[in-house]
């Protein structure tokens, strides 16, 4: 841990405080977002696993891009029923609907159309941002829109964060972990040889429809933390790191939900220590470091592993 | 399941759909139609297999041989018919049924070892959550040693050979303890050694009692492997023993009269069709 912060050489100030802030000492709240963060980024590291084996990653990209009118949608409908319009889990239950429904148009454009998957994302993904980046200026000029800070969703954003709001994450993130471990048999099953799952009695649709809900739930629960923009990269980032490193599932499932985790901790850690930071990059940023070491570092299939192989198979093949 | 050798065996037209309602046959079809968009693929099929024989699945390219494989595993949905499993709907029977696809669909960069591939026939024993014993592995290692694998368990599936990858395949279909083995072309670019040591642990199978049906390719081999054949082009054609089905006149009905060898020294019909 110390060494990934050392590298971004923050101030003396910021130094202490980001000590501070990694052995949690910022206080209950400060506390409470980081570990929702860690949660959050070990479910997506386990989450991401099945989607990049299945090879729906951009699916995930279309729908959290998707939830966007959702989000927008469900302030206005609280202002006008008289509420708060930034109560959490209502906007989290619009972004969930438009993103269930978003998941359902590139699945009915791609079986009903001769679209391919590729071109239906594509489609889904813009159509559905551009008409939540149009509500998102429509409620900046109600009156209760002015400070609504709906635009965090885009890039994520820990700072205000409330007490009930973390703990909604960190229990929702810890949920998702534990149902991810709990199907993940069925899942390997039917990512690696579908025809042999459904001969085997088991539902593949279902399974399938199971991943993408649990990527789903990852998406709506990380709008908070990490955005709607950049949590596809949490999702994808720690699985491929980890792939660098192990041949098995279960190793895969564990290193990925620990490369996530420590990206949400390590992000939102540092967030805590510059507010003006935007906490979804940051975390970005931490897994793809993490990926890039796991890139050149990883036995066997890592990049200088690889060369190192290279040249020792080359070297008595020259004698020849 | 012991064989019922009092039935008579009509040779043509495929045995009708009511004599594959007993508890001794391990897979009857009655009447099954698949149609991928407006040609069906498979039509109005009935065929009854025969318990402890080794069957294989033989016609020309596009006649629905696969098809009719996942559609009685439920894999494709048919339009129509019914399959039934020693006499019980197919959902009930599962787990005494093993399937080898082809391995066309698989891919190769997956994280999975050839003992993890093996561990997955074990699905219905380890379930969700329980834990994957030493006896497990034992076991898996076993099934890997039948088809002389044991000492690859640890490589990653992409690093083995095509031949390796279908022998992990055929003992995954081991470790699920199955009474009825369907396997898609299992010979299909396997290399010699390999195609051997399949059809050892497929005859080793129907020895102890096992069912085998195959699709398979090569007519040459046909009498050498097989007790029974299956010929169909779209439609049944005839079901029965090697002796008598693999004839000439069946032949060319599944064949469209093309077949210009006798089948007996048919070594080259596999490249002309």
């Amino acid at each position: 841990m110390a060494g990934v912060w050392r590298k971004t050489r923050p101030g003396q100030r910021g130094r202490a405080m980001l000590t501070d802030a990694l052995l949690l000492q910022l206080g209950y709240n400060a506390t409470l977002v980081t570990l929702g963060a860690a949660l959050l980024g070990a479910a997506a590291g386990v989450t991401g696993v099945f989607l990049v084996l299945g090879k729906r990653a951009l699916v995930s990209d279309a729908v959290s891009h998707a939830t966007l009118p959702g989000i927008g949608l469900a302030f206005i409908a609280m202002v006008m029923a008289g509420g708060d319009g930034r109560a959490l889990p209502g906007l989290l239950l619009g972004a969930a609907a438009a993103a269930g429904l978003g998941l359902l148009c590139v699945s009915w454009l791609t079986r009903r159309t001769r679209l391919g998957e590729d071109a239906a994302i594509g489609a889904v993904l813009s159509v559905f941002f551009g008409a939540g980046v149009v509500l998102l200026t429509v409620i900046q000029t109600m009156s209760a829109g002015r400070q609504a800070g709906l635009e965090t969703f885009l890039l994520g954003s820990t700072a205000g964060m409330l007490r009930s709001d973390a703990l909604v994450i960190a229990l929702a993130g810890a949920l998702v972990l534990a149902l991810v471990l709990a199907l993940r048999r069925p899942m390997t099953l039917a990512a690696f040889d579908p025809d042999f799952a459904v001969a085997r009695g088991l539902n593949v649709r279902r399974i399938d429809l199971a991943a993408m809900g649990l990527a789903m739930a990852i998406t709506v629960i990380g709008l908070k933390i990490v955005g709607l923009i950049l949590i596809v990269a949490l999702l994808i980032i720690p699985p491929v790191a980890a792939r660098f490193w192990s041949d098995r599932v279960d190793h895969v499932l564990a290193l990925s939900g620990l490369l996530g985790g420590i990206s949400g901790y390590g992000g939102a850690a540092l967030s805590a220590t510059a507010p003006g930071l935007p906490t979804g990059p940051l975390i970005v940023l931490l897994s793809f470091a993490l990926f890039a070491l796991s890139l050149l570092a990883a036995p066997r299939r890592g990049v200088l592993a690889t060369l190192l192989r290279r040249r020792r198979a080359v070297a008595p093949g020259a004698g020849r | 399941m012991k064989h019922d050798s009092t039935r008579p065996e009509p040779v043509r037209p495929a045995i009708p759909a009511t004599a594959g309602d007993a508890p001794s046959v391990p897979l009857a079809i009655s009447g099954l139609t698949v149609s991928y968009g407006d040609m069906p693929a498979v039509n109005d099929v009935s065929v009854a297999f025969r318990s402890g024989a080794m069957t294989a699945i033989i016609g020309p390219n596009g006649a629905g041989k696969s098809t009719l494989l996942k559609s009685a595993l439920g894999i494709v949905t048919p339009l129509s018919g019914q399959v039934t499993c020693w006499g019980r709907p197919l959902a009930r029977q599962r787990h005494r049924i093993a399937y080898v696809p082809q391995r066309a669909a698989i891919d190769w960069e997956f994280p999975a070892r050839a003992l993890d591939v093996v561990l997955m026939g074990m699905y219905r024993e380890l379930g969700l959550l329980r834990r994957v014993r030493a006896s497990h592995l034992a076991r898996a290692m076993s099934c890997l040693a039948r088809v002389g694998m044991e000492d690859f368990a640890d490589r990653q599936i992409g690093r083995l050979s095509g031949g390796q990858q279908q022998r992990v395949f055929l003992a995954r279909a081991l470790a699920q303890g199955a009474d009825l083995y369907m396997l898609d072309e299992p010979f299909a670019g396997v290399d010699a050694a390999t195609e051997r040591a399949i059809i050892a642990v497929l005859k080793e199978i129907v020895a102890e009692g096992g069912t085998v049906i195959a699709v398979h390719h090569d007519l040459a081999t046909v009498p050498g492997y097989f007790d029974r054949v299956f010929l169909m082009n779209v439609h049944a054609i005839a079901e029965g023993p090697v002796a008598t089905a693999f004839s000439r006149e069946n032949l060319d009905l599944a064949y469209g009269g093309r077949l210009a060898q006798d089948p007996a020294g048919a070594a080259g019909a596999r490249d002309a069709y």
